[in-house]
């Protein structure tokens, strides 16, 4: 069975490359992969990481006042 | 051969430009169109150079950098994406005619213009500003220096005068980004329109605009943006929303190379071309015949000097240059045409030196000499 991921939605690619920036300076998990089919056919990109890492990289995010569009479970 | 039309484009370019630019050629993709190494390594360098030009010019976000092929490009973007019919827009007669030809055309589609005029020197006053408001002022748009004189405008008082009127201050900075220290964040410039080939020492058909927070511009260019795919509408968020189409990716990478160049020497060290333009200009009007433009008394300005000999044709004085001396400069209008009618040199233009900081003194001796070679001969009645 395929384990659920957690992926972060951006408004735009630059939004993104700021994000992996400041996840990579902070050591926080994660990387870029492309848009899901399952959340859109669109072009973009997103950022993958476990359930498990969900809270603890948000909260992160919060205190770098990093952008985001969305946070979305895939299962 | 020397070179002296760096305000054209500045020659030579470091070594590191061309080699970043070989470097994104060889590893670089296409920026957003993919999660593979090589989009995303466009993409991180993209976003790089958007983070070290907002650093460079003071402003807060790198998000609010876009790239454009020239000022030219940002300025037509800055213009026709603000400015409406029925709205007022304020200029002056230093402008280039990349600020010149857009207004023309906004003002047969219903935007007025005013364009405050510039005395015999090429210097604007601006301390009447007040006279010039109307109802309707939107914007006001400045080239921060002439391209003709090197002359900078008095953009403090501009700035003042736009906060207090809440007007958007439109910044044409291709001969100042990267000579002059902007610190957008505390300023009142809500666009600065720059390119990156001259004082950055980057690429030629690259180049940038900076966009206040808050501020929405109508792009000129819409189409691939690598988001919101199934939308009708291209994207409104900064900068994808001003930026459609395949970016240059070279051309970034070897402005970024420029930019890291001119923060690496500072520009304190870069300005030590204000010394030789002080050198030139002193000693050129000691060639019999001479004729500077411009106003030299505030040394704060573009290393640009702009002259005239005798009866002689700009063309001809440039050509005889490059063709007997090796010496390149800019005859001509150079696309400033208010401006040569205001220092009355429409009918013959004017042939133009500009220096950077690769310039020596010798060189500088090496022209002079040429221009004192120029009026002992005999041009069959030219003198």
């Amino acid at each position: 069975m395929r384990e659920s991921r957690v992926v972060v939605t951006f408004h735009t690619t630059t939004e993104a490359m700021a994000w992996e920036r400041a996840c990579k300076q902070a050591g926080l998990p994660g990387r870029l992969i492309a848009m899901p089919v399952q959340i859109s056919a669109e072009c973009g990109l997103v950022w993958l990481i476990t359930p498990q890492d969900r809270e603890d990289l948000l909260g992160h995010a919060k205190r770098l006042r990093l952008g985001y569009k969305d946070v979305v479970e895939l299962e | 051969m020397i070179y002296f039309d760096q305000a054209a484009t500045s020659y030579p370019k470091p070594p590191e430009v061309a080699e970043a630019m070989m470097q994104a050629l060889s590893y670089a993709g296409n920026s957003g169109r993919g999660s593979h190494e090589l989009s995303l390594a466009a993409s991180r360098l993209i976003f790089e150079a958007r983070c070290e030009l907002a650093d460079f010019f003071g402003a807060e976000d790198p998000s609010r950098i876009a790239f454009t092929a020239n000022a030219t490009e940002s300025l037509n973007l800055a213009l026709f994406g603000s400015l409406n019919p029925g709205d007022h827009v304020i200029t002056t007669e230093t402008e280039h005619n990349s600020v010149l030809r857009p207004l023309y055309r906004l003002e047969e589609e219903g935007v007025e213009v005013t364009f405050l005029p510039a005395d015999g020197q090429g210097v604007v006053d601006f301390s009447s500003l007040d006279d010039y408001v109307r109802a309707n002022t939107k914007v006001f748009v400045l080239t921060h220096a002439s391209n003709v004189t090197g002359n900078l405008a008095d953009i403090e008082t501009v700035e003042e005068f736009c906060r207090r009127h809440q007007l958007i201050l439109i910044i044409d900075a291709a001969q100042t980004a990267g000579f002059y220290p902007y610190h957008l964040k505390s300023s009142a410039i809500d666009i600065l329109c720059f390119t990156g080939h001259k004082a950055l020492y980057g690429p030629q058909g690259i180049g940038g605009i900076y966009v206040r927070p808050g501020l929405f511009l109508r792009p000129l260019k819409i189409g691939g943006s690598g988001i919101q795919t199934f939308s009708k509408t291209h994207p409104i968020q900064m900068p994808e929303a001003l930026e459609s189409g395949t970016l240059n990716v070279p051309g970034i990478a070897g402005l970024l190379a420029g930019v890291r160049y001119v923060q690496a020497k500072g520009l304190d060290e870069l300005r030590r071309e204000e010394e030789l333009t002080s050198y030139f200009y002193n000693k050129v009007r000691e060639v019999p015949g001479v004729q500077v433009y411009g106003d030299f008394s505030d040394s704060n300005r573009c290393p640009i000097v702009a002259l005239n000999i005798g009866g002689l044709e700009s063309s001809f004085v440039s050509q005889v240059l490059a063709d007997e001396y090796g010496i390149c400069t800019r005859p001509g209008g150079h696309c400033a045409p208010l401006l040569h009618i205001a220092l009355g040199t429409e009918n013959t233009g004017a042939v133009r030196f500009s220096f950077s900081h690769m310039n020596t003194k010798e060189e500088l001796d090496f022209a002079l000499q040429a221009l004192h070679d120029l009026t002992d001969r005999d041009w069959g009645g030219f003198l």
